[in-house]
């Protein structure tokens, strides 16, 4: 239980960066996949070869945000569709991966990882280490709260929402498309480097399939939670990342064998896309679409002229473009 | 204050879907001048905007805004001079951002978008008065997501946006067009109180030869992606719709006679 919470919480900064794809920018990036291992592939090899393990992950982190570029690019000055370029990468991945690590597997044992003070302090696999590793992750959160408030952040959801408009508003989206690309991928990428050195080693295979749990802890997180606010969308990716590995964890222990987890998790996925959409988790209170708004009253306070207020009077349907 | 010389633009060329949608046009807008453009179905009006705007690049001709050559400049760069209103209610602002974000945006027109703060108090007061002036309420609304609001209310708060950081020109591509009656005469209303307060050099697109006559100080008439007949602002406020209905029936007249010689 604990071990897969903590878990769990590691993975939320992977689940930070399929938010910003995802949700934000309206893109299923595929690149994750590969990604995650260039970020674990990057951040094992640095650790074996004695480098400080933050130093490892923030350059795990940076391979990624490259990675990210790329697929940026592809779809951007490349004109290519979108899940083909992330496809792409991910398939070119496979071969950059394997040249970083030199070997399928790189095993860290009795290396100094970013883990090693919570091991030693006794502390890992015990709540304690939950709540110091949840204070990390709901810091680099904020960080993404923060950096959606912010006049580059306006544009990048602008961006995913109705591109042509902030065109039209002298946004570049070629670059926010990008930029968005690359700082999700750097959050999977360091993710996988966070990853590898928690459970001692890196593995070529490791990302496969990883997308489908980024996309999995953000509905399910943001079907319980909701995404109205941004902050609200970005602790449902956390949380998600959390209660996904619960989940799994349940089912492990109901005697589903490990092989059967990606198929598990594509169930999920649909569940939690479809039952939303069927009402079966809206007639809870605080569960249901969380992109739903109540309907404010119509009818403007103030004196508005008379066709306003007949504009005001009829309301148009909640807006329901990014589906659900 | 605009500029477009010779503009020539071919869709599909070389094909059989070819078309000529633009035709040596050229058009000039002093500044503060406000030109409605009329014209029948496929006549380039939109393709005309889009040039402008810079959504299709012309295959050859010159484009100036203020003197500055920006022909060969990209969508987003232009839009530092120029700010839109589409057709479609939809297509002008991001529905499932908020009003005072939307605003925010429109806000940095073509300008540097850093790590800044995107929703100030002082931004939001200025909005709040901006919007006052719409008289829909919408400045007690601040933090409703775009998308609850009516195609009407989207509209003026597109107009808002394209139009209260004063970019050099305005266009409007049929942009009451998709509305009732009702709203549309409400965003029309809206158009020529917002031209007038940033004294805005406006090109407007409309289907409506009503609308086309209320507004504007000049006005111009496009078939087959040329200019074909123009009314300045001696002529303008005389004109009716009956002199409107006898040019079409010119260039339709002119047509069918050579269509008749050809045939």
């Amino acid at each position: 239980m604990v071990g897969a919470v903590e878990l769990g919480v590691i993975y939320g900064v992977m689940a930070l960066g399929v938010y910003l794809t995802f949700r934000v920018l309206n893109f299923a990036d595929l690149t994750v996949d590969g990604s995650f291992t260039t970020g674990a592939g990057v951040g094992a090899s640095m650790v074996l070869a004695g480098q400080d393990p933050a130093l490892a992950t923030l350059a795990g982190a940076g391979a990624g945000m490259l990675a990210g570029v790329i697929t940026g690019l592809l779809h951007t000055k490349g004109g290519i569709d979108g899940l083909l370029s992330g496809i792409l990468t991910m398939i070119a991945l496979w071969s950059v991966n394997l040249r970083i690590m030199g070997k399928a597997n790189l095993p860290l044992l009795r290396q100094d990882t970013l883990f090693t003070p919570l091991r030693e302090a006794g502390i890992l696999g015990t709540w304690t280490s939950v709540a110091v590793l949840a204070a990390c992750v709901l810091l680099l959160g904020a960080a993404v709260v923060w950096f959606l408030s912010t006049d580059l952040g306006l544009s990048v959801q602008a961006t995913g929402d109705n591109g042509p408009m902030v065109r039209s508003l002298g946004v570049s989206t070629d670059f926010t498309t990008i930029l968005t690309l690359a700082l999700s991928n750097g959050f999977v990428a360091a993710c996988g480097a966070l990853v590898a050195q928690y459970q001692g080693f890196a593995d070529i295979s490791m990302g496969i399939g990883l997308i489908l749990v980024g996309l999995a802890s953000v509905i399910l997180g943001q079907a319980l939670l909701g995404r109205r606010r941004v902050w609200q969308a970005v602790l449902a990716a956390v949380v998600g990342a959390v209660v996904y590995r619960l989940i799994i964890a349940a089912a492990l222990a109901a005697g589903l064998d490990s092989t059967d987890v990606r198929a598990m998790t594509a169930i999920l996925v649909v569940l939690a896309l479809l039952l939303p959409r069927w009402g079966l988790l809206r007639r809870l209170p605080r569960l249901g679409r969380g992109g739903r708004v109540v309907q404010p009253p119509a009818v403007a306070p103030s004196a508005a002229s008379p066709a306003g207020a007949a504009a005001a009077a009829s309301a148009a349907p909640a807006s329901d473009a990014k589906g659900a | 204050m605009l500029t477009a010389a010779h503009l020539t633009l071919t869709f599909f060329p070389g094909t059989v879907n070819e078309r000529r949608a633009l035709r040596d046009l050229s058009l000039h807008l002093e500044a503060g001048d406000f030109v409605t453009v009329i014209g029948s179905n496929g006549a380039g009006k939109s393709t005309l905007l889009n040039s402008l705007a810079g959504r299709y690049r012309a295959d050859s001709g010159e484009i100036r805004v203020d003197g500055r050559d920006v022909a060969r400049m990209s969508e987003h760069r232009r839009a530092r001079y120029i700010g839109r209103v589409f057709q479609d209610p939809m297509a002008g602002t991001a529905p499932t951002l908020t009003i005072e974000q939307n605003l925010a945006l429109a806000l940095r027109r073509g300008r540097h978008r850093g790590l800044g703060r995107g929703l100030t108090a002082a931004r939001r007061e200025r909005f709040r008065e901006e919007l006052a002036t719409l008289e829909l309420g919408l400045e007690d609304r601040l933090t409703v997501q775009v998308g609850l609001l009516s195609g009407g209310q989207r509209q003026a708060l597109s107009l808002l946006m394209a139009g209260f950081t004063q970019p050099r020109i305005l266009l409007l591509d049929e942009h009451t067009a998709a509305l009732d009656p009702q709203r549309a005469e409400l965003v029309t209303a809206l158009t020529e109180r917002i031209v007038d307060r940033g004294r805005l050099t406006t090109l407007m697109v409309t289907h409506n030869m009503q609308q086309a006559l209320r507004l504007g100080n000049r006005l111009v008439m496009m078939h087959e992606g040329r200019i074909v007949y123009e009314a300045g602002p001696e002529e303008k406020p005389g004109l009716t719709q009956e002199d409107l209905m006898a040019e079409f029936a010119k260039i339709k007249g002119a047509e069918f006679g050579d269509s008749a010689l050809l045939g």
